[in-house]
């Protein structure tokens, strides 16, 4: 059994492979030079802003447009395109081309039980797949390290807190991947074996599988583990800016926060009793200079209210998206054989 | 070894066409005491036909003490149908043989031959008596 | 001897259609069976219950004793060739010795790779390129390797020319005969079974018609041709099955357990395959016995065709 679901996968493994070594080549050939750009950035080991921050933004104009980030956002692609890939064309033909050929009368008439039969496919295919994307994975979080440890030394009024918690950049690090390519590879064995033909499955599970990998961050991640909730005196160097409604009896003001690594859900300022300040404007505000308008803010008295995950939640968090993943794959192996052992496919 | 032929169009069961090609082959000596018959395996594997069937005759043939089964060898000839007559059957053949060529420089075809002989046959047989009719029966 | 296949009320219902209805058979061990129909009688849809490809609606399957695919062991006891062969066609034809050989613990590899080699099959070559009679072979050598005790073949032939079909039976029997093997094999064409099978059963509109050995059959219906009769008249152990009046004339097919002696009427043996029409005929018009003497029966001669 091992055997046939081994020729079933061949052709499949060896694209995968060969696209995967092509890649690790490139990976390979920038990475040891992006760390030699690292190390020799002056980053490592500068001593205040006089010295880090031209290092930095000179590391980052280095970055920007060039082949590092080209190469970059081709890892981030391979992981979440080949994930729906994945499901499209090594899941949802499992079940589906046999049954479009008939061959499925061949498979289930020898002395291997259909239980068994799924069993042995799904799992090699499926721990096949998480092994491909979990070394992807390996090789690109090796790869962007010197990157993300530069980003370290950002002020914290740049642009340039990527934090591995982001939420693009999240699904990238750690074995996330790994779950995603279960999950998207059992979505795609459920749609075959419910649609009974291949290219409306693939087709499902290209669509299944992105509106998951897009919907996810935003519905349900954040609240896999509750985030922080924190309350901070609103200092006038943390505003923004603010803007009024037409008669002034309306205000919202935009504020920043400075937290590293930190996945900032949301920031708004509140007012001390704990509700969203709306307005009125202040006189300072809508016809004074911008110190007089901080000033009479400040006399307000209000606060800022930012959810956040820490930078320290990251792994408590992969383990639980990839825990969630990998059970919703089992649930959906399992659905699949129940499936074919109810005996209406004849 | 004999070869068996089925005819499907000829009316008669296969296993009756069985049993007398065996009976056939022994009064024609083409068959002796010892001979095996052929397998129930290369009979149906050539004739494509029931194996139920080659063992009904085989048993048949067996009942009427022409053959015998040996386990896990096969069904071997223990008597055969010839008689005196044998030796003659050689110059009857060639006498057979030039009647035939010279039908057909007459210009017979298969039908006509095998009417022209029937017929023949039958007056003869007719014409011969009782105890012409009943050695018929006894071959 | 367990039957090969015994069935109880056996039925199948695909949302408001029955494909199967109120089949019940017990068909014996040793033998070729035929099973035999129109297109769209039911035969695939049974020889289906019978592997475990579907669940019945109502009433009970069991083949050798044991439930359809119930276990790995019942799995290996029956060999099934489905309708038109399926084979991987990605896959070489040694791939597929290869396949039976991992799936099967009883396989004969030594006889699959003599079968193959008897064929003239290239081991190397992809499955997808054979021809139809060199699907059917194939997908024949793998049911037979792995040692079953039943074949079950549903309408192997029907789409193979007369020299692939004559092989592939020529193969079928030799290997029946080999192993004793029991055989259950569905046509539509009678002629394809009349020279293998020794038992038959014959299904038309998802019902079982009649069923039996062979010789008992063959010799237990009598086809009568007389002058015009009232059937009502005719004597209650027959059982008529199929009946055709003109205005002067009667024929009959009569089924009797004891011989049929009529001085009125001429009797005659009739031939498989004619008797397998008439089952199918009548199964669409069921001949009353109580026919109303003065309207002509119009069944005619269309229903024997």
């Amino acid at each position: 059994m091992i055997w046939l679901s081994w020729r079933q996968f061949r052709t499949q493994a060896i694209v995968a492979g060969c696209v995967l070594a092509a890649f690790a080549i490139a990976l390979l050939v920038t990475g040891f030079s992006l760390a030699h750009l690292y190390s020799g950035s002056g980053l490592p080991g500068c001593q205040g802003r006089g010295t880090c921050v031209p290092a930095i933004q000179n590391f980052m104009n280095q970055m920007r447009g060039s082949v590092y980030a080209f190469v970059f956002y081709i890892g981030v692609a391979i992981i979440y395109g080949g994930s729906a890939l994945v499901g499209a064309f090594w899941g949802a033909p499992l079940i589906a081309r046999e049954i479009e050929t008939g061959t499925f009368r061949v498979a289930w008439n020898q002395s291997v039980s259909r239980n068994r039969w799924l069993a042995v496919r799904v799992t090699m295919v499926g721990l096949a797949a998480m092994a491909g994307a979990g070394l992807l994975s390996l090789m690109l979080n090796w790869w962007v390290e010197p990157v993300y440890k530069a980003t370290r030394f950002a002020p914290p009024d740049s642009s340039l807190s990527y934090g591995r918690l982001s939420p693009l950049l999240f699904g990238t690090g750690g074995i996330a991947p790994m779950g995603y390519a279960a999950f998207a590879f059992a979505l795609g064995v459920a749609a075959g074996v419910l649609f009974k033909r291949t290219l409306p499955a693939m087709a499902v599970t290209l669509v299944g599988v992105g509106f998951v990998l897009l919907a996810w961050p935003n519905w349900v991640r954040p609240h896999l583990i509750p985030p922080v909730h924190q309350v901070l005196r609103l200092r006038p160097s943390a505003i923004e800016g603010f803007s009024t409604s037409a008669n002034n009896s309306q205000m919202t003001i935009f504020a920043g926060v400075h937290k590293p690594g930190a996945w900032v859900l949301s920031d708004q300022v509140v007012t001390s009793a704990g509700h969203v300040f709306s307005g009125p404007a202040t006189h300072a505000c809508i016809n004074g200079s911008p110190q007089a308008c901080s000033a009479s803010l400040a006399a307000l008295h209000l606060n800022q209210l930012v959810s956040f995950e820490p930078a320290s939640r990251f792994w408590p968090l992969q383990g639980y998206e990839t825990g969630a993943y990998v059970l919703a794959a089992v649930v959906l192996a399992l659905f699949c054989s129940w499936w074919i052992s109810r005996r209406r496919l004849a | 070894m004999i070869q068996f032929h089925l005819d499907a169009r000829s009316g008669v069961s296969p296993y009756l066409q069985l049993i007398q090609q065996v009976r056939q082959a022994l009064r024609l000596g083409l068959l002796s005491e010892g001979d095996q018959l052929p397998t129930v395996k290369d009979v149906v594997a050539l004739l494509a036909i029931n194996p139920n069937t080659v063992l009904k005759a085989y048993r048949e043939l067996e009942y009427e003490g022409l053959v015998a089964a040996r386990a896990g060898v096969g069904t071997f000839v223990t008597k055969t149908l010839t008689d005196g007559s044998l030796a003659a059957h050689g110059p009857l053949r060639v006498d057979l043989q030039d009647w035939l060529g010279r039908a057909r420089q007459a210009g017979l075809d298969d039908e006509s031959i095998e009417a022209l002989f029937a017929t023949t046959f039958r007056a003869a047989s007719a014409g011969n008596g009782p105890s012409a009719t009943i050695e018929e029966e006894v071959r | 001897m367990t039957a090969v296949l015994e069935t109880r009320g056996l039925g199948k219902r695909y949302r408001k259609r029955w494909a199967l209805s109120d089949c019940t058979l017990s068909v014996p061990a040793g033998h070729v069976t035929g099973l035999v129909g129109p297109n769209g009688a039911g035969k695939t849809t049974l020889l289906n219950l019978a592997v475990g490809l579907l669940a019945p609606t109502t009433g009970t399957a069991l083949v050798l004793g044991g439930e359809p695919a119930s276990s790995e062991e019942q799995l290996a006891k029956v060999g099934f060739v489905a309708q038109d062969a399926p084979i991987y066609a990605g896959l070489t034809v040694a791939d597929h010795l290869r396949m039976g050989a991992h799936m099967n613990p009883a396989w004969d590899a030594g006889a699959a790779e003599h079968r193959i080699s008897q064929l003239g099959l290239d081991p190397d070559q992809k499955a997808g390129k054979l021809s139809g009679g060199q699907r059917a072979q194939l997908a024949l050598t793998l049911a037979i390797a792995k040692r079953p005790e039943v074949l079950i073949l549903d309408e192997p032939i029907a789409s193979l020319d007369p020299l692939a079909r004559r092989e592939f039976l020529q193969m079928l029997m030799e290997v029946t005969a080999e192993h004793e093997l029991s055989v259950v094999m569905s046509s539509h064409l009678v002629s394809d079974l009349e020279r293998i099978c020794d038992y038959m059963i014959v299904l038309v509109a998802s019902r079982v018609q009649v069923t039996g050995e062979v010789d008992a059959l063959l010799g237990s219906h009598y086809q009568l041709t007389g002058p015009r009769c009232d059937p009502a008249t005719l004597p209650e152990d027959w059982q008529i099955i199929s009946a055709s009046h003109t205005d002067r004339q009667s024929t009959l097919l009569v089924r009797s357990d004891r011989p049929i002696v009529d001085s009125t009427m001429t009797v005659d043996q009739i031939g498989l395959e004619d008797l397998v029409l008439a089952y199918m005929s009548q199964a669409s018009r069921p001949v009353t016995r109580h026919a109303n003497p003065a309207s002509p029966d119009q069944s005619a001669l269309e229903a024997q065709r």
